[in-house]
């Protein structure tokens, strides 16, 4: 394969992993919304190149989706609903972000010392794909426990899912299935949003999940 | 002429699709619940009819001898289930716990919930199998959360969040399996068509196929909620109307198991692969012991039951992980005994649960004074839970227990001790719940006790008579899985 289009899809990928690691250590809401809408956006690039190197045009579907809902559309919502609310307040971190800085980058080796013996048969591309889809969702799992808020937690969710979109487009030729559940994914993100923020602000004044963890249903 | 086979495979997803969008745009309230009834009766009539013809497997649809009693039994229970929640949900309507709007919406999820387990059962494609799960998930986070407590948000929060972490999960394990099965079969729909995988899964890279069970299983097991995953089943299971919670437990877990099932064929059909067995005896021993410890300590009694799914979740996967005609037949039936029982199970305690106001067990005593009919079907169901003969868990239970003991004593006696736990624990709850003096309400339940008996009268049934019909059809599935 050409050189240079490796170089870029790798560019597109390590850069996403790159915006994974801002996404730890946002400590405010806007700023968190606004790295994510970046997530999304170097995701779709990323998509975008990959269906131009594949030569596979419905790869531009997905990345026109990731663009429009992920990128535009759930943001805009997303800071809304929190100027509504009033919760534009720090957010906290469950430990401080020197030790959830460390411990992403430790995630990132292991899924670099995994992913790449393991596809050694495969081409370079598909390769360092997964490696950096691997590191990317490990890295989303580590800020979904490393948040207290709710809307930490679903941008935690939704950057787990642009992991997956990266590993999905880069197995080569995986057919449509995948990204009728990618859009699938993203109405799952619109409805929670939707319904529980709403909910939760209903019921509880807050959407500090720790004010759920009281109602444990577990007093005698 | 139309073939009839793939007809009728189409028509038992086509029928629940059509019921829930009918039922999501009818507003009159009386005739919805009967409408429910008569869409999931229709779809169990379709399943039933698969025994008689069956389809060739398509690259999207498969129904073999692996999945087709499962989806008579998911047809079926969903079926019983509709007709209990019919007099369970007027109940609800008459005491202002749900509005028309919300049953409305709670018929079209029941019946989008039938369609989307239906077709993770049928899908021969993994990823086909993958959305369905994910729909089936969506559903049920939406059902949970449905009273708009505080209570049964936090449940449908904790469930969503952990439930997309492990789907999401999966998903990355059945991209893995496409990359191992592209690189033999080419790019394109037959790679993850799943009797295609099977078939050639021994040329597949055994690492890749490594590294994907294990993103597999502990995703779907998520899902089937074994421990340490489990942290949502019994919120999900205690807080939301109780025919989910019975739905839930019943078939819900089934279906993820078989997801698990699926793939630990492909494993086991590569050789250099690992494994898979080990993996799942060890999540299922934790499952069982700590379930079985955690039964103690229950206040609430959808909740018991809940942790007493997880067990029996645990007992299932020990099985299938020991592997072996004995072992893989003893799994089987247990899934199917486990999910009648727990069903009928929850049929009662919603009943009970309605009739007293209450869901706490101190408040809930001598059901078998106040409440015969209902009291005497929860002892029984406990009875068959607990496996004690002559129920049908009795002899699932003690064929995996005799099956161990011949070949991994040490861990058969780590087995018994949390089966003779979990007994322990139930019977002491149980001998609170039925006997002693009535406390509570007293008033005659408006209950349907036809859907209780006929699943209790099934295990019953099984435990005393397997049909030689059934029991070949057994072992020639548990063959099957190896």
């Amino acid at each position: 394969m050409d050189r240079l289009a490796l170089d870029i899809a790798h560019m597109f990928a390590g850069g996403l992993v790159l915006v994974s690691f801002m996404l730890l250590y946002q400590d405010r809401m806007f700023s968190l919304i606004n790295i994510f809408a970046l997530h999304a956006f170097v995701v779709s690039l990323s998509v975008a190149w990959q269906a131009h190197i594949q030569n596979a045009p419905h790869l531009y579907v997905t990345a026109a989706i990731a663009l429009i809902v992920k990128a535009l559309v759930i943001p805009i919502v997303l800071h809304r609903i929190i100027v509504r609310l009033g919760i534009h307040r720090n957010i906290e971190t469950v430990v401080g972000i020197g030790q959830i800085m460390m411990g992403g980058i430790g995630l990132v080796a292991l899924s670099i010392l995994v992913m790449l013996p393991i596809t050694a048969a495969e081409g370079t591309l598909v390769r360092e794909d997964l490696a950096f889809a691997l590191s990317v969702i490990l890295l989303g799992l580590l800020m979904m426990v490393s948040r207290r808020n709710a809307v930490g937690q679903v941008i935690g969710f939704m950057s787990i899912e642009n992991g997956l979109i990266l590993a999905a487009t880069g197995a080569k030729g995986m057919p449509l299935v995948v990204e009728i559940s990618v859009a699938f994914s993203i109405l799952v993100a619109l409805i929670v949003i939707g319904i529980f923020l709403f909910r939760i602000r209903e019921r509880f004044d807050s959407v500090d999940i720790y004010a759920l963890d009281r109602f444990r249903g577990e007093q005698p | 002429m139309i073939d009839l086979g793939s007809f009728i495979v189409k028509a038992i997803l086509i029928v629940p699709a059509a019921a829930a969008a009918l039922l999501a745009l009818l507003p009159d309230d009386r005739t919805t619940a009967r409408l429910n009834v008569l869409g999931t009766l229709l779809t169990l009539l379709c399943a039933v009819a698969l025994f008689f013809v069956r389809p060739e497997p398509s690259l999207f649809l498969i129904v073999d001898d692996v999945n087709v009693v499962f989806i008579v039994l998911n047809t079926f229970v969903g079926f019983t289930t509709s007709v209990f929640s019919a007099t369970y949900i007027a109940h609800e309507l008459e005491t202002g716990h749900l509005t028309p709007v919300y049953l409305r919406f709670y018929h079209a999820m029941y019946q989008t919930l039938m369609f989307a387990m239906n077709l993770a059962l049928l899908a021969n494609n993994v990823g086909l199998m993958w959305v369905a799960v994910e729909l089936a998930t969506l559903t049920t986070v939406l059902m949970v959360g449905i009273y708009r407590t505080p209570q049964a948000l936090e449940a449908a929060w904790k469930y969503f969040i952990l439930g997309s972490v492990g789907i999401a999960l999966a998903l990355f394990g059945t991209i893995l399996v496409y990359l191992g099965s592209s690189a033999v079969l080419g790019e394109g729909l037959e790679a993850m068509a799943w009797s295609v995988l099977v078939k050639r899964a021994s040329a597949f890279d055994p690492a890749l196929l490594n590294l994907a069970f294990v993103f597999l299983l502990l995703g779907y097991g998520t899902k089937v909620g074994l421990v340490p995953l489990h942290a949502w089943l019994p919120d999900a299971h205690a807080e939301g109307p109780t025919p989910i919670s019975a739905v839930l437990s019943g078939l819900l877990l089934n279906v993820a198991l078989f997801a698990v099932l699926r793939f630990k064929m492909v494993m086991s059909a590569n050789e250099r692969a690992l494994a898979p067995g080990p993996l799942m005896v060890t999540l299922g021993l934790v499952s069982v012991v700590f379930a079985s410890f955690m039964l103690y300590r229950r206040h609430d009694i959808k909740r018991m039951f809940a942790y007493s799914s997880i067990e029996h979740m645990g007992i299932i996967s020990f099985a299938f992980g020991m592997g072996g005609p004995l072992a893989n037949f003893a799994g089987l039936l247990h899934m199917i005994m486990h999910s009648l029982t727990k069903s009928a199970i929850f049929f009662a305690v919603g009943h009970i649960a309605q009739v007293k106001g209450t869901q706490k067990m101190a408040d809930i005593r001598g059901l078998t004074h106040s409440h015969p009919t209902l009291g005497w079907g929860l002892v029984v169901g406990v009875i068959a839970i607990m496996g004690l003969p002559p129920m049908g868990l009795f002899m699932s239970e003690f064929l995996i227990l005799s099956s161990t003991f011949s070949r991994q004593p040490t861990l058969a006696v780590v087995l018994a001790l949390g089966l003779l736990v979990a007994l322990g624990a139930l019977l002491r709850h149980l001998n609170g719940l039925a006997f002693g003096d009535a406390q509570g309400s007293e008033a005659p339940a408006q209950a349907s006790f036809m859907p209780m008996f006929t699943h209790l009268a099934l295990v019953l049934a099984a435990g005393i008579f397997l049909p030689a019909p059934l029991v070949s059809w057994f072992q020639n599935v548990a063959g099957l899985l190896r």
